[in-house]
């Protein structure tokens, strides 16, 4: 119940957005089920807004810790060619640690750089956002590569009782996620760096292996939102695989409620965040609306949450309310 | 010599949100003087520059400079108008050249480029002037701190600056940095220029200044001759005792006076760092509690934070129960069971986002590490438990902490490392910022815990405070331990006395 009424806000944002869409096209929330899928505008919305609902289950985290991470659909890029390279080659499994543990590998590295050399999060990763896209297309060889894999493209196209691929591997990592990081101590550690790293370290936490985890663990997410991109168009595309999802993320990540100082955060409002995103996009593009329009809207989006949110909004709500 | 008055203050004064940090100072420069500006902690010296020379504006009072009045509104208008101000940050580019930052808003132009081969030889030859050979073409912040502040100074100076004040120049300097700043002052002095010094190095005041004012609570207390101000008396002066009320004040402490010391928990054997602390001596028993008395910037906190790890010592070792340890940061130090309460509360204290919960186990949960997590069971009970044994208020373990008041944020910090069960614990200036009930109840405390066999260490500035619950007392003097005080010998004004001893280093009793 708690948990519910801590994202009311964002709840309701995506109620609204939701009934906006059924108000543009009549058949939006119908779903049904074909070949063992369930098909419909409102099942797209989850399925499409997959890969960013992973991204944002990593950003959340470093966010918290008062960083950014701006290298994640770079990473994608990279994942995705690594999984598209290897899937007609290779077993699936190995396929799938091969490109995870490239997204980790990256992951680790931005953890490198933000904690051992103090390097700002948001040009440490920048580093990686402008090589990634370089290596991911030195890996494809500047072609899009494709597969034939079954396995791989299950993963994209397939289900599980009915529920596409993409939306069961958000709701595994949800869980993964809120088990290792709420089971644990290590979100409690990490809201107590982004709120005050100072005193975290004097309190006796390892401050830096928490930032060093974070990008880490956002590396590991970007990588898969990445195989799950690949194996949604049975190719890699190194040019345009998570092209600016970085954004998206990072707004998903606002829209959860999180500051961008880091502190508090809340994973599955960060999901909640990207598919209030999607349903936007879908929503757009089901009106007949031209899609450039897409980008305003969002920007009028995020206009309205940081409002929300602003303390002065608030302290002048606060007055408005006194008699 | 009236004429030899180069800036007069009058009934400077200044409030900020209702509190009065500056209440009618007056304050003399004369020509070729420099003038020390001492005071405790918000005794006000920081306000007083920052409203003499138009960084903030002052409520009321007058500023005449060489007998005209002056009213800057920024501290660059004050050094136009010629008092400039050089700050403990040095406050100049450290990513532009050292000629460049000299000539920062004047460099020499031709048609409106920078003439940098000009700019570069008058830099060269104004450094000179200050014994400074440099190469005025490197990056100001490739030089060290001392170097910097010379640049400032000369670049005050060459502002045509005729007063000019320093505020902490040295703190960060070493001895021999210090004696090439001296020299420097004294040449600018020399000149009839007026240097107002700030700093809390007694050994400094005596060795270079001319005359003293004494602040405190945002008053001027007096304004005396250097040699005509005995040390000890200067001392009382800043800290607020006058002598007569000291002995009176005094309390018996109520320690049995021969306590039979418990065994020696931490033993600090020459523990020091180069630049921050000179090496020191010091033991903590159990069921001891260890005051370290001093001056601010003395090294008390310095001390605290060597033995505690966060920062790191460079010579001498730590021995825990007679066998040594190394400690090379603070996670060493909670593994070691020691605990310690920072100074600066709201910046390396309290997560004030994070719940009172929340902010009592994290140092027990730091110390589990992140994979034994106590479950919200056991932190309800933690939180619950020491919610109602320090009287935390409001009781509520699910409020955030920065919400509370300075007393009960203190109240949660001291819960988290009771939560612990440290062996030794170090609070530096437990009872800072709180108000009298809290600052009773945190000394009531401090001896419970101390009957229940911790060793206690206890920085404050508050004599009769460390009077009344030490056992033993440390008296620490520019950066370096200079005595040591125990059973009945640790009374208000022997610890006066030893901070106010002559540079010669007083003999420190062995403890046993």
């Amino acid at each position: 119940m708690r948990v519910l009424r801590s994202g009311a806000p964002q709840l309701l944002a995506f109620a609204a957005v939701l009934l906006a869409d059924r108000l543009a096209s009549p058949q939006f929330l119908a779903v049904h089920l074909q070949d063992g899928r369930l098909f419909g505008s409102l099942v797209d919305v989850f399925n499409r807004g997959a890969p960013v609902a992973l991204l944002s289950l990593g950003m959340v985290l470093v966010v918290a810790t008062g960083g950014i991470d701006l290298s994640v659909g770079a990473v994608m890029a990279i994942a995705g060619a690594v999984a598209a390279s290897l899937a007609d080659s290779y077993p699936l499994p190995v396929v799938l640690a091969a490109a995870l543990g490239t997204g980790l590998a990256c992951g680790l590295w931005n953890g490198f750089l933000v904690a051992s050399l103090r390097i700002q999060p948001i040009v440490a990763t920048l580093i990686l956002m402008v090589a990634g896209r370089g290596i991911a297309q030195l890996i494809t060889e500047g072609r899009i590569v494709t597969f034939a894999s079954s396995e791989l493209a299950f993963l994209g196209g397939g289900a599980l009782l009915g529920v596409p691929m993409p939306v069961v591997l958000v709701l595994v990592m949800l869980l993964l996620t809120l088990a290792l990081v709420r089971g644990s101590a290590l979100g409690l550690m990490i809201e107590a760096t982004g709120g005050n790293a100072r005193a975290s370290a004097l309190a006796g936490i390892d401050t830096r292996s928490v930032t060093v985890a974070v990008y880490a663990w956002s590396g590991l997410c970007a990588a898969l939102a990445g195989v799950v991109a690949a194996a949604d168009i049975l190719g890699a595309d190194a040019n345009n695989a998570g092209l600016w999802l970085e954004l998206d993320a990072i707004l998903a990540v606002v829209v959860a409620g999180s500051s961008l100082l880091g502190g508090r955060f809340s994973l599955w409002l960060a999901v909640l965040g990207a598919f209030i995103i999607q349903a936007m996009n879908t929503g757009i593009l089901l009106s007949g609306l031209p899609p450039e329009l897409n980008l305003v809207v969002k920007a009028a989006v995020v206009l309205a949450v940081l409002l929300v949110q602003s303390p002065r909004l608030s302290g002048l709500t606060l007055l408005l309310r006194k008699p | 010599m009236p004429d030899s008055v180069l800036l007069s203050v009058r009934g400077l004064s200044k409030s900020f949100a209702g509190h009065q940090a500056l209440a009618g100072v007056d304050f003399t420069l004369r020509r070729g003087e420099i003038h020390a500006l001492l005071g405790e902690n918000g005794a006000g010296k920081s306000t007083f520059i920052k409203t003499l020379t138009g960084v903030v504006r002052r409520d009321a009072g007058e500023v005449w400079l060489e007998g005209a009045p002056i009213a800057p509104r920024s501290a660059e208008a004050a050094a136009r108008a010629g008092i400039a101000t050089v700050y403990q940050e040095v406050g100049l580019l450290p990513n532009l050249t050292v000629a460049q930052n000299l000539f920062l808003g004047r460099e020499p132009t031709r048609f409106g480029l920078v003439r940098t081969r000009e700019m570069r030889r008058r830099a060269t030859a104004l450094l000179a002037d200050f014994g400074l050979s440099i190469d005025v073409g490197a990056p100001l912040g490739r030089y060290p701190v001392a170097v910097q502040h010379l640049v400032a100074i000369a670049r005050a100076v060459d502002l045509s600056a005729r007063a000019l004040i320093l505020d902490e120049p040295t703190a960060s300097l070493d001895t021999h940095e210090v004696t090439v700043l001296f020299g420097v002052m004294r040449r600018l002095a020399g000149r009839g220029i007026g240097i107002v010094f700030v700093t809390h190095f007694l050994e400094q005041v005596y060795a270079i200044t001319d005359r003293i004012t004494v602040l405190r609570n945002g008053r001027l207390v007096t304004e005396r001759e250097t040699a005509r101000f005995p040390r000890l008396e200067l001392v009382h002066t800043m800290l607020g005792h006058a002598l007569a009320e000291t002995e009176a004040r005094a309390e018996p402490a109520d320690r049995a006076s021969q306590k039979e010391s418990g065994t020696p928990v931490l033993q600090a054997e020459g523990l020091g760092k180069a630049g921050y602390l000179q090496p020191i001596d010091l033991t903590v028993a159990s069921g001891e509690v260890v005051g370290l008395a001093g001056l601010l910037g003395s090294g008390r906190t310095e001390t605290a934070r060597l033995l505690f790890g966060a920062e790191r010592a460079d010579r001498g070792r730590i021995r825990l129960d007679g066998k040594p340890v190394r400690i090379a940061g603070p996670r060493d130090a909670l593994r070691h069971r020691f605990g310690y309460c920072p100074e600066e509360r709201k910046t390396e204290g309290i997560v004030a986002d994070l719940t009172v919960r929340e902010n009592i186990v994290l140092a027990l949960q730091a110390r589990r590490g992140p994979f034994r997590p106590l479950g919200r069971a056991a932190e309800d009970k933690i939180a619950r438990d020491f919610i109602a044994m320090l009287d935390i208020r409001p009781p509520d373990p699910e409020r955030p902490i920065g919400l509370l008041s300075g007393g009960n944020q203190q109240k949660a910090l001291l819960a988290r490392w009771l939560a612990t069960e440290p062996r030794l614990l170090i609070l530096d200036e437990p009872t800072r910022g709180i108000d009298v009930g809290a600052h009773a109840e945190i000394i009531r405390l401090i001896r419970r815990l101390c009957d229940e066999g911790l060793a206690l260490l206890v920085i404050s500035s508050e004599l009769e405070e460390i009077v009344t619950y030490s056992d033993r007392v440390i008296v620490m003097r520019d950066r370096a331990q200079v005595a040591e005080l125990a059973g009945s010998a640790v009374d208000l004004t022997a610890i006066l006395r030893a901070i106010a001893a002559e540079a010669a280093p007083a003999p420190v009793p062995e403890p046993a």
